[in-house]
Formats: structure tokens, C-alpha cells, sequence
């Protein structure tokens, strides 16, 4: 297993010349870019991780001339909060990843979904937005960004659901096919992304898919930025190198007193400290969107199961029942092993149902809550029931 | 209650008139008046030119779109994981005692309402509210206290 130990990295937060890699895409063919992309081995930030070359591809082969660009900043993984720094502090080069992903696929049209918690931040995104609208008119770029507001629905970061959201619905995710890359928002082929990926490719086009994948191991390319919370004397944001186990991050964020990390929020996994050493944190072994809590020997794991189950059966917006149903199921049946009501093997009854909505969710809510119960009741049975 | 007047169709003006303009202009209302009334939302359906029970149903859809009575100050403390182990317990003590309401009441003088509310992203910065838009973090108890005093003299 390739093992790359921890290394902070500064890519995300760089100074960088907007108009100079700009200029730098706009004299690029859209192949070019496509090729970069593609060769640089970047996949997608959010947490689901599938190739970012690949959706632009997709997108850009659609006939259709109306495209768009949506950013998904609907950032409301528990534990995730480095789009917000991201925003914050380099905003200009979220546009600047979006124009050119609006060059690579052909689309003129932008469109960033900001989560209603983050409404603060808007004046100055807009100030910000003002600005790069002027540098890509200098440089000939026809392509326009505007703002929708989320009203605090985490489902919405759901992509289909995003687009529901953005066309004033309710939102509940669509079937998948047709995927966004034919049929997204409006109906149209949409190449949706998250903030720190368009920021990525942004870097990739500054220096050059050759040098961003000489970062990280074959499964996981490049670097990533961390939201690092829990018992740990280091909260924060961090952007290391991917392809470090989950003990090297420990050695360097943990108390001393670590008994679990939850990588990638509610929606993650649990790894128990007896797996710290091999387990790698990335595509090839734990996935994450960047959310990385500590817990130490202090915390209750039942607690903590019990508050994402709880945040679950509240976000799970309803429409199909696998997940509905599932969710307060999962939640009650918990609280009844805590209780002694059942017997402790209802807990195997529930990692079942657990299993089930993995298969027969519609959309990713529902089927990633049995990552976090399987792992914590696997792992920390005990704890859950008594 | 308050009396929407004319604030719809100047939200309309701003945001358009088709299907989409319904967050913006369900998001404008709020910020005005801090939570939709059923007048509010009939009056969208009539500018957009559509049913209400669509109004509604987006409406409802969002924690943020709150269909029933709010305070001018809506204070949302964030009861996820990592705000939970850094003392969010004491916060809301804190705040009921403060302001003499339950989790989820709005003060008669209907200044302030207590919610809770999932993850807020400052978990690093834990524990975290929402007073309307503006974050608070790193709360202690006495901070809590100094914020509100300072609403309270808004």
C-alpha cells in the first residue's frame, strides 16, 4: 500500500495572478484543458470523488449549446467547514476555476449555490464576483456567475436536489440517469463541482497536471484541504498531501488520547484506533470530504451515533421510504438497545436495515447512513450497548 | 402577523416573476420579517402567477423558510456532534435562562427565538450560533450573555 505520511501543502490558499492563468485557459483549446484535468488524476472534493476530467468531458460532448457551471457550496457535511475558509480567502479563484471549466465544457452561464449559513459572507462575494467579472471581460472570457442562497436543507448539497433547489422547488433528488452531465440544472447538461475542486483546477492549469500529480498516491491524486475538529489541540484547516494513514494524522492532530477519527463526517466512516496504521485516508481506503473529527477516550461513541442518526432522520428529506422510514428506525432501535428494551442482537436487525437503505436509497443521504452506523456499532459495540 | 404590502411585488421586481425567483423572494420576505405568514406566501403565489400550495411547498421544505412565528432575532445554536461535546448544553442554559424561553419559543416582546439547528460549519470553532445571519463562536457562557446584551440594546 502506498504511503505517503503527512505533508502540508499550499496549493488551495496560494496567491496566484487570476488574469495570468486565465489568459493562460482562455488560449487553451477545450480538449487542452479537458486533457489537463484528466491527466492531472483530480476527482471531485465534495466527498464523492469521481473524476473531474471526466465530468467536463461529458459535459462539453452534450449538443445542447445552453450548459452550465454550477459550484456547489452547499457545505453541510458535519465537520466540514473548509469551503467556508476557502470563500473567505480565495473566492477569486473558485470564479477563475469555474470560467474555466465554463471554457473546457462550453457553457457561458455560472451559477454558485451557497448554503443559507454562509449568507454572511455574500457582500463580500459579490464585491469579489464584481471584480472578476471585469478582469474576464478584459480577457475576452464571455461567461457570467450569479448567486443562489440555500435556506438550510443539507440534502441540498445533493446535486440533483441542488438543482431542485435552484429552480425554487422543494429539495428532493431526482432519479439517476439522466446524470447532470445531460440533463442538470434547468434541464440542462450541467457540469456541477465542488469549491475546493475548481480551485484545484485552477492550480492545475497554473502548474501543470504533471507537477499537481506528482502529489498523493495512483488512487488518490494531489492534496486536499482538511476541516479538523473534535478532541484535538489543533482545530482547523489544513491542507496536507493525500495517501497518509490515519495514525500519521493522529500523531499530528490527536490529543495524545484518540480512541476513533470519523472521516467524512455523519455520512463516514469510523476508524477504531486498532485500524489507525492501515488505513490510508483516501479513495483507496477512507473517502472523505474533508471532515475529520477526533474523538478520545472521554466520548461516549453512542453519543456520538446518536447524534448523527439524529441528524439523519431531520435531513433525510422524506421522499423515498427506504430512507424516511429507515433513518427514525435506525434512531429509535438504538435508543431502545441503550434502554435494554431489546435484546442486544437487534442491533444486527438494524445493521441489516442499515444495509438495505445502502441498496435501495435514492440518493446518497440514504445510502451512506449505514457507513457511519456499520463502522460505529461494529467497531464499538459495546459502547452502544451499555 | 405583519402586513406584507408592498414588499412582494418590490421582491418580485428585483428577482423576476418565473418559477425560480421563489427563493430569492421567500428569502427577501424573511429577512424582513423573520418568518413567512400564510397571507405572505398566498401573496407570492398570486405575483408568480401560480398555486399556493406551491409557495407552500418549497416554503416547508426549508428550516431557514420558517412557517411560524419568529422573533426579529432568531437564535440558532448548533446541536451537532462537535458543538454538543464543547458545551452546548450550557449555551442554551444560558440563553433560556437569559431570555425566559424553551428551546424552540419565541419572547412574548417577540425579540428573540431559541432554535436548534444541525451543523453550521464552525465546528473548529466550537460551539457556534447563528443570530439571523451573523455566526458567534468559541461561546462560553459569559460571551453568550455579552452578545445578547448587545441585541437587547439594539
Amino acid at each position: 500500500m502506498e504511503n505517503k505520511g503527512l505533508n502540508k501543502v499550499g496549493l488551495i490558499f496560494e496567491k496566484i495572478n487570476q488574469k495570468e492563468v486565465l489568459t493562460k485557459a482562455f488560449n487553451m483549446s477545450s480538449n487542452e484543458i479537458i486533457q489537463d484535468i484528466l491527466d492531472s488524476g483530480l476527482k471531485g472534493r465534495g466527498g464523492a470523488g469521481f473524476p473531474t476530467g471526466l465530468k467536463w468531458k461529458y459535459t462539453a460532448a452534450e449538443k445542447e449549446p445552453e450548459k452550465y457551471i454550477v459550484c456547489n457550496a452547499d457545505e453541510g457535511e458535519p465537520g466540514t467547514f473548509k469551503d467556508r475558509e476557502i470563500l473567505d480567502k480565495v473566492a477569486y479563484k473558485v470564479y477563475g476555476g469555474m470560467a474555466i471549466a465554463g471554457k473546457a465544457v462550453g457553457a457561458k452561464n455560472g451559477i454558485v449555490y451557497l448554503r443559507g449559513e454562509y449568507r454572511f459572507l455574500l457582500p463580500q462575494l459579490m464585491k469579489e464576483l464584481e471584480s472578476f467579472h471585469n478582469i474576464i471581460e478584459e480577457i475576452g472570457f464571455d461567461f457570467k456567475i450569479r448567486y443562489c442562497l440555500g435556506s438550510g436543507a443539507y440534502i441540498c448539497g445533493e446535486e440533483s436536489a441542488l438543482f431542485e433547489s435552484i429552480q425554487g422547488d422543494r429539495g428532493e433528488p431526482r432519479n439517476k440517469p439522466p446524470y447532470p452531465t445531460t440533463s442538470g440544472v434547468f434541464g440542462k447538461p450541467t457540469s456541477i463541482n465542488n469549491v475546493e475542486t475548481l480551485v484545484s483546477t485552477m492550480m492545475i492549469i497554473l502548474h501543470g497536471p504533471g507537477s499537481y500529480s506528482q502529489l498523493g498516491t495512483k488512487d488518490s491524486r494531489g492534496s486536499k484541504v482538511f476541516s479538523v475538529s473534535g478532541d484535538t489541540p489543533t482545530p482547523g484547516i489544513f491542507e496536507l498531501e493525500l495517501g497518509m494513514s490515519v495514525q500519521e494524522f493522529v500523531n499530528e492532530f490527536g490529543d495524545g488520547d484518540t480512541k476513533a477519527v470519523q472521516v467524512g463526517g455523519a455520512s463516514g466512516f469510523c476508524v477504531p484506533r486498532k485500524k489507525f496504521q492501515n488505513t490510508i485516508i483516501g479513495f483507496e481506503g477512507v473517502p472523505t470530504g474533508g471532515s475529520m473529527k477526533l474523538f478520545n477516550s472521554s466520548r461516549s461513541m453512542y453519543n456520538v451515533l446518536h447524534n448523527y442518526l439524529d441528524f439523519f432522520a431531520e435531513e433525510s428529506c422524506g421522499q423515498c421510504t427506504p430512507c424516511r422510514v429507515g433513518c427514525q428506525q435506525l434512531l429509535k432501535g438504538v435508543e431502545k438497545v441503550k434502554k435494554g428494551e431489546v435484546k442486544s442482537n437487534y442491533l444486527n436487525e438494524l445493521v441489516k436495515l442499515a444495509d438495505t437503505m445502502k441498496i435501495a436509497s435514492k440518493c446518497g443521504l440514504g445510502q451512506s447512513v449505514g457507513n457511519a452506523f456499520r463502522t460505529i456499532v461494529e467497531n464499538f459495540r459495546e459502547e452502544i450497548i451499555y | 402577523m405583519y402586513q406584507v404590502g408592498n414588499l412582494v411585488k418590490k421582491l418580485s421586481d428585483k428577482h423576476g416573476r418565473s418559477r425560480e425567483s421563489i427563493m430569492p423572494i421567500l428569502q427577501g420576505i424573511v429577512e424582513k420579517h423573520n418568518y413567512l405568514t400564510d397571507e405572505a406566501m398566498v401573496e407570492v403565489a398570486k405575483e408568480l402567477d401560480i398555486s399556493a400550495a406551491e409557495v407552500f411547498g418549497t416554503a416547508s421544505f426549508y428550516t431557514f423558510l420558517d412557517t411560524q412565528v419568529r422573533g426579529k432575532y432568531v437564535i440558532r445554536v448548533c446541536k451537532t456532534i462537535t458543538c454538543s461535546m464543547k458545551g452546548k448544553s450550557e449555551i442554551i442554559q444560558t440563553l433560556e435562562d437569559m431570555l425566559k424561553i424553551k428551546v424552540g419559543e419565541t419572547t412574548s416582546d417577540r425579540n428573540f427565538s431559541l432554535i436548534e439547528t444541525n451543523c453550521i460549519g464552525w465546528c473548529h470553532k466550537a460551539p457556534a450560533i447563528l443570530i439571523n445571519e451573523i455566526p458567534y463562536t468559541e461561546l462560553t457562557p459569559e460571551k453568550v450573555v455579552d452578545i445578547i446584551k448587545g441585541y437587547l440594546h439594539k
